[in-house]
């Protein structure tokens, strides 16, 4: 179990502002810091890994439940 | 000393500005990718809202497009600025509520600031020359140029070659030789040369990158501006006018009407903003009411409201009314039938 330092509301936000909003969350957080996203656009469950892929953030683990994603992620600068 | 220059690409998505990069990353140039939101911008998500929708790829092109040529993206925020370009573009609109370059105009802005904030060297756009007829000419590149306040740091290199050299090429940060000179609205050159990087399952938006480009929607635009004290708007505002069947039978109100389960999902994450249908003894769209309406009226709406689910030829319906305050009525109607809605009600 992850313990997870901060916690995001994405929640009805659309395509593209999860993935903004987390940048903006991720960018006062420090490296080995961990966020927990939590949207209901299906698409962040693309975008947001998509989005830590390219800046070399960490996807520790995703999953769907109720209509709501939970992205969970570890910082690296 | 040999220095890297780094220049800032403007990111659409689509598959210009992504072989504008790539041409730069194959000159030895350092690029990261900036993508502007602005509350207009068609993605895909925004259509996968409707049913028919839901197996089309849910991805955002301008993250896809960075990952294919390895670039970081960085994604901002401009709505609030954004709202003076829509409202007031010093260069008018194209055919609809498009205010295409102005819109490039801040757009490049916003890359100008990024680049002298980041100690970037130049940017570049997927800009064609010829492509678009309002914002993409050879007299409008100046232009966007100027008022970017980006100058000579501004270079599009598909269309390079046909343009003054600027300073990066002065400069020798990128060779001239190998810019382009792709110019109107084929896409054949910008085809082959994505063959050639290897790059496919690209995106190809029918109507450009944004909303208002297109007819139907700058039309709801107009009609939101039409019964409002002035012209400014929310994101919610924007947002709900790509969603659903806009019907307005009166100045002071109109329905939102879900055109599938799909969309009265998404509506149902606004219920808590605005009064509200629902029809309860049968499956039904959620609509909204979108300014006020009085009571003498809401029976017509529910009528109105009945005729657009499985209730549509039934004798009696129920329709919940939930006002703003959240407090909620039944009311009992016979549906319109299709003769009473009126054509100019269809927004």
């Amino acid at each position: 179990m992850v313990r997870i330092d901060h916690i995001l509301d994405a929640r009805n936000l659309i395509c593209p502002m999860p993935v903004i909003r987390t940048s903006e969350q991720i960018a006062k957080l420090k490296t080995g810091q961990t966020l927990e996203v939590v949207c209901t656009d299906p698409g962040a469950l693309e975008d947001i890994p998509a989005w830590c892929r390219i800046h070399g953030h960490e996807v520790i683990h995703t999953e769907s439940r109720n209509g709501e994603s939970f992205i969970q992620l570890r910082i690296h600068r | 000393m040999n220095t890297t220059r780094s220049a800032v690409a403007l990111i659409s998505g689509g598959l210009d500005s992504m072989l504008a990069a790539k041409l730069m990353l194959d000159q030895g140039i350092h690029v990261e990718g900036l993508n502007i939101f602005t509350g207009f911008c068609v993605e895909g998500h925004t259509h996968a809202i409707r049913n028919s929708d839901r197996n089309k790829q849910k991805r955002n092109n301008a993250l896809w497009a960075s990952e294919q040529i390895g670039i970081k993206l960085h994604m901002i925020e401009a709505i609030e600025p954004y709202k003076d370009i829509v409202i007031n573009p010093r260069h008018g609109y194209g055919a609809n509520l498009n205010p295409c370059l102005d819109c490039k105009g801040f757009m490049v802005g916003l890359a100008r600031k990024w680049m002298e904030e980041n100690s970037f060297d130049f940017i570049i756009t997927g800009e064609v020359m010829g492509q678009r007829p309002k914002s993409q000419r050879k007299s409008t590149f100046p232009v966007v140029a100027r008022e970017s306040g980006a100058f000579d740091r501004l270079v599009r290199p598909l269309s390079a070659k046909l343009l003054p050299p600027t300073l990066p090429e002065r400069a020798g940060w990128i060779n001239r030789k190998h810019l382009l000179n792709i110019s109107g609205r084929s896409r054949r050159k910008q085809i082959e040369l994505a063959a050639r990087y290897g790059i496919d399952n690209y995106s190809q938006p029918a109507g450009g990158c944004c909303f208002l480009t297109d007819e139907s929607y700058s039309r709801k635009l107009q009609d939101f501006w039409d019964h409002r004290e002035n012209r400014d708007y929310e994101l919610d505002d924007i947002m709900l006018l790509k969603v659903g069947r806009h019907l307005r039978p009166r100045a002071d109100w109109k329905l939102i009407i879900a055109r599938d389960s799909g969309e009265s999902n998404y509506l149902s994450g606004y219920r808590s903003k605005f009064a509200h249908f629902a029809v309860t003894s049968h499956t039904g769209p959620l609509s909204l009411v979108e300014g006020q309406i009085p009571d003498d009226d809401l029976e017509m709406a529910a009528r109105m409201v009945a005729r657009f689910g499985s209730s549509r030829n039934a004798e009696q319906v129920t329709v919940r009314y939930t006002a703003a305050d959240g407090s909620a009525r039944d009311l009992t109607v016979t549906p319109m039938k299709p003769a009473e809605i009126e054509k100019p009600w269809y927004v």
